[in-house]
């Protein structure tokens, strides 16, 4: 045989070999929940943490016996925090695993590029911590169990305003993020109707590591306060830089901030600085007494809002099905649209008829190291 | 007017990162011809050395201290260096008769393989680290500008190493050795001149300056992954384009520059998401006016 002909029939058998594996394994035996996450890359603890959640409420359903007498089953796919793997892991989740409904994502930008894979195929997708209006937007088969960015931006506009009594504000903006563009937008809608002002709209691109010509020109205007709705790994590296240049005001942010890495990489710089979330470890009521404990037993750290919604996600899900009897897409979008005084660990939530949740945000202050829990603002 | 000065003291900081690393490249050039892409990730693993390193070093000196910051220079520089004769001699060297364009697609592929491997949990992660310091560094006003020590110390290193670079190059026998490889390789060996031995010291030489360029890199900016050489070492590769590519002082040129105009650039509203398209597009004026670089000089090719 020619060479080349036996390297392309090699090819061949190979390709038809590999093809078969990718067949559907329908045995009908467990019911499949896909979740896509960034388990590794910049947002790293964003997807590991609200995987442990969801991973953590699965492990709980699954020895109470399970949904609708069958166990449910995780298949969870790392899109390494990066733009465009989200559609393929999707794709693939629905397609070749055949899962019934999708968990993720945490960033909105990622959540964006699935919901309308998720739409088209009509399998319900639940977001954890997607802020982003124009997640659910997509389509009737996307949902959150968060708060979204009107509601966060107004409620750090209000913070500034109220609690840090602040009258001029700079806004630093991730150009890269549609979450941090969004929640800029709606602080600056908020603060300049209550007689706000904001001195300057620098923005960075996501993973720059140089900020100082920013901050510097953000000095030079002279604000009270830094507005900064980005992602953790940046935020740590800005916060040391304006210490640098001797920026000394307050820096404040969304829920982007929430991780125990800005801590770590910031260290000193962050100290004394606000963000809010959507709920802090601390609160003292049952659910989330009992879900930081077993949080603890199994991963030996405190959880974050993060973790606790995906903890709440794959709670709703797992409700969702029970009450529609049934995981086909159509009747399980409706039960979860359906979902009403759903006692969370995040607080007490319906969703809305845009299938948002409604919710109190937390505001948590960086002191002596660690997140401590300032006040609740209630929508 | 203080902004001003303040925005200069920032890129001359960046710009001197951008130096060092360029002129790594600019060496390589000069006595091969070629662009070594991979060049911007050893500047990462320089980081990520430091970052290992510093808790083993910081246990004859403790840091941070100058001491201390010498020996991880040091032994990062060597590492580096290391890495970059390795690098020639599994992956360059034996397409050494080959076309250019088969090396430098080799390059492109060091240059991945290394980002991607380093991205894995089982090396260094995908996510972000914290640079440990090295150097006691202080916040300090002059004049009504803020400078931090650190900005200093880039700054210093970089003029030191140029300046030893250029001694070496320029009045040792190592060097004119280097310089005769880069005219003619043929009759540089026919002089007797160990080809292989000049590549492999050009490669270590640019190696360890891109190692130095990590450290200092990590000092400034604190949080190191390995995706980080990708930019930087492009933004690199394009100063020393911009001084004239094999020419040394163009390279720490285009460097400095560079970093300047990204900063001012970086500190306009709404021009800064596009200061990186801002430096390029400098890079591709000068080119189409000067396409020898600032400092080039025209290479007569006899027929």
């Amino acid at each position: 045989m020619k060479p080349e002909s036996l390297l392309l029939a090699t090819f061949a058998s190979l390709f038809g070999i590999l093809s078969l594996t990718g067949c559907k394994s329908g045995d009908g035996s467990t019911i499949k929940v896909g979740e896509f996450a960034s388990l590794t890359g910049k947002e790293k603890t964003f997807g590991m943490s609200s995987h442990e959640g969801t991973e953590l409420a699965f492990e709980e359903i699954n020895k109470a016996g399970g949904v609708l007498g069958k166990q449910i089953e995780l298949l969870t796919e790392d899109n390494q925090s990066k733009a465009g793997e989200p559609a393929n892991i999707v794709n693939k989740l629905i397609s070749r695993d055949g899962v019934v409904a999708i968990l993720g994502e945490v960033a909105s930008s990622r959540s964006l590029e699935a919901a309308p894979i998720a739409q088209e195929a009509k399998i319900p997708m639940i977001s954890p911590a997607s802020t982003n209006p124009k997640v659910t937007e997509v389509g009737d088969y996307i949902f959150r169990v968060c708060f979204i960015d009107p509601f966060q931006g107004t409620v750090m506009a209000n913070f500034a305003i109220n609690t840090l009594k602040v009258k001029k504000v700079a806004i630093l903006t991730d150009a890269k993020s549609d979450y941090s563009k969004g929640l800029a937008k709606y602080f600056k809608e908020q603060f300049t109707k209550n007689s706000g002002v904001i001195t300057s709209e620098l923005d960075y691109n996501g993973s720059d590591k140089d900020f100082k010509a920013q901050l510097t020109t953000i000095k030079g205007a002279a604000p009270d306060a830094v507005f900064i709705p980005g992602y953790y790994t940046d935020v740590a590296l800005i916060a040391i830089q304006a210490q640098e240049i001797g920026l000394s005001i307050p820096l404040f942010g969304g829920d982007g901030w929430e991780s125990e890495n800005l801590l770590q990489v910031a260290g000193k710089a962050i100290e004394g600085h606000y963000f809010s979330t959507h709920c802090s470890p601390e609160d003292t009521s049952l659910k989330m007494t009992s879900f930081v404990a077993a949080y603890k037993a199994k991963y030996n750290k405190t959880p974050d809002a993060m973790a606790a919604l995906g903890y709440d996600s794959a709670y709703v899900l797992a409700e969702a099905i029970k009450r529609a009897g049934t995981t086909e897409g159509p009747k399980l979008r409706d039960a979860i649209a359906a979902t009403k005084d759903f006692e969370g660990v995040t607080g007490k939530f319906s969703l809305n008829e845009k299938r948002d949740a409604v919710k109190s945000a937390a505001i948590l202050q960086i002191k002596d190291g660690k997140f401590k829990f300032l006040e609740t603002i209630a929508p | 007017m203080n902004e001003i000065s303040q925005q200069l003291v920032n890129g001359l900081a960046l710009g001197s990162v951008y130096a060092l690393i360029a002129i790594g490249y600019t060496m390589v050039y000069g006595v091969l011809r070629f662009i070594n892409f991979a060049h911007g990730d050893v500047f990462m693993l320089g980081s990520f050395a430091g970052f290992y390193l510093a808790p083993q070093i910081a246990k004859w000196f403790p840091l941070p201290s100058w001491g201390g910051w010498v020996a991880v220079m040091a032994a990062t520089m060597i590492i580096c260096a290391i890495i970059g004769i390795v690098i020639e001699l599994l992956a360059y060297r034996p397409l050494r008769n080959r076309p250019k364009l088969t090396v430098l697609i080799t390059a492109i592929g060091v240059s991945l393989l290394i980002q991607y491997t380093c991205q894995h949990q089982a090396f260094f992660g995908a996510s972000q680290k914290a640079f440990p310091p090295l150097l006691p560094s202080g916040n300090f006003s002059l004049g009504g500008l803020s400078f931090n020590t650190t900005q200093f110390v880039v700054l210093g290193v970089t003029l030191v190493l140029l300046a030893a670079l250029t001694f070496i190059v320029k009045k040792t026998r190592i060097g004119m050795a280097m310089r005769a490889v880069s005219h003619n390789s043929a009759a540089a060996s026919l002089m007797g001149i160990s080809n292989s031995f000049i590549i492999s010291f050009t490669f270590g030489l640019g190696s360890a300056l891109a190692g130095a360029g990590g450290i200092l890199y990590g000092m400034t900016y604190t949080g190191i992954e390995p995706l980080m050489g990708v930019s930087v070492g492009l933004k690199a590769f394009v100063a020393a384009v911009l001084g004239g590519i094999g020419n040394l002082p163009g390279a720490a040129l285009g460097g400095l520059l560079l970093g300047i105009v990204e900063t001012y650039a970086g500190g306009m509203s709404g021009v800064s998401t596009y200061r990186d398209g801002i430096a390029f597009a400098i890079l591709i004026l000068i080119l189409i006016f000067k396409p020898t670089g600032l400092l080039g000089s025209k290479q007569i090719e006899k027929v």
